[in-house]
């Protein structure tokens, strides 16, 4: 039982910095905004963070990974736009991407 | 029955989904982390923490003694920049929410519950329930399954095999489908997505998320128009 338990003091420490680099993160977005007016220009950069984001992150994903990833975020990408429901969409991209590794 | 739970429920209805996602990732994440010595207790803490997945991956993967705590720490950190965004971008969306939530909130506020909330915002102002909803079921999801992964330490099978390593770019792909606006909002893909490629190719660790972003972020400002509002 004690192997399950154990903590080392290093291994705490790391995990503990590497928690605190999480949430500066997450907290300074929010700091960040406090009290500011967003409108005009502000507001439409604030707008494209979501779409922007949402691409840059899944783009080493479906761009640079293999055909099977392109091709499969493509039909999902199909899905989406008929507004589907996200369980659907999410099933139906998982699904190509299991067959489009088989193929190529 | 009282809003917050009528609003969490839906939240939770809306989450579940990613949190059959969440489950098979992180115990493969206890597995690696037991590869390096992890008990269970350590992978859980790690994973209830730091709470951020693929900077802990990478964490996983620089793990060898003496620790690079510093270095760690500050990839940790870099890896996980994009949050800023994120946060700045929803806070935008919690008026409705009392303000002494705020900053307990932002602790679970993961891509997967960023983006869901981000799409419940376009059509409806944020609760507390809802947001509760969303993000907190996946905490623990995430920091049990670690550690039943470490538990388990023999290697499971991948979660690739079954597509589950897709699903978290699925899911972004729908919501991202949400967003658009028309031509502008392409721009801002494809530039996005574009300058995501270079930073990809030619710098280290995960700066392609915020250059990428922030190039996005940049055309939309660009391209603004007063008389567009």
């Amino acid at each position: 039982m004690s192997e399950i338990f154990t903590v080392h003091f290093t291994t705490l420490l790391a995990i503990i910095g590497m928690g605190l680099a999480t949430y500066s993160t997450r907290l300074s977005g929010l700091l960040l905004m406090r009290g500011v007016v967003v409108q005009g220009r502000l507001k439409t950069a604030l707008d494209a963070v979501p779409p922007a984001v949402l691409v840059a992150v899944i783009t080493p994903t479906i761009f640079m990974t293999g055909k099977a990833e392109t091709i499969a975020a493509l039909i999902t990408a199909v899905a989406a736009f008929f507004r589907l429901p996200l369980l659907a969409v999410i099933f139906i991209g998982v699904a190509s991407v299991v067959v489009l590794r088989h193929m190529f | 029955m009282s809003s917050f739970s009528k609003d969490f429920k839906s939240g939770l209805a809306d989450t579940w989904p990613m949190m059959l996602a969440f489950a098979p990732i992180a115990m493969l994440w206890g597995t690696l982390a037991a590869a390096k010595g992890f008990s269970p207790l350590e992978a859980m803490l790690m994973s209830a923490l730091v709470y951020a997945g693929a900077s802990q991956f990478v964490a996983i993967d620089m793990w060898a003694y003496p620790l690079p705590i510093a270095l760690m720490v500050f990839t940790v950190f870099i890896i996980n920049i994009r949050h800023m965004l994120y946060a700045a971008s929803i806070s935008r969306h919690m008026g409705e929410i009392p303000s002494r939530w705020h900053i307990p909130l932002m602790y679970i506020l993961t891509d997967e519950a960023w983006a869901l909330l981000e799409r419940k915002a376009l059509s409806h102002p944020l609760t507390l329930g809802y947001f509760v909803g969303i993000a907190f079921p996946l905490w623990p999801t995430w920091f049990l399954s670690s550690a039943i992964g470490a538990f388990i330490g023999t290697k499971l099978p991948d979660p690739a095999l079954i597509g589950l390593d897709f699903a978290f770019a699925a899911m972004f792909i729908t919501i991202l489908a949400g967003f658009w606006k028309g031509p502008r909002t392409g721009a801002v893909i494809i530039t996005s997505a574009a300058v995501a490629v270079l930073a990809k190719i030619y710098l280290p660790g995960a700066w392609y998320i915020v250059l990428g972003g922030l190039a996005g972020v940049a055309v939309a400002a660009i391209m603004h128009r007063e008389d567009a509002q």
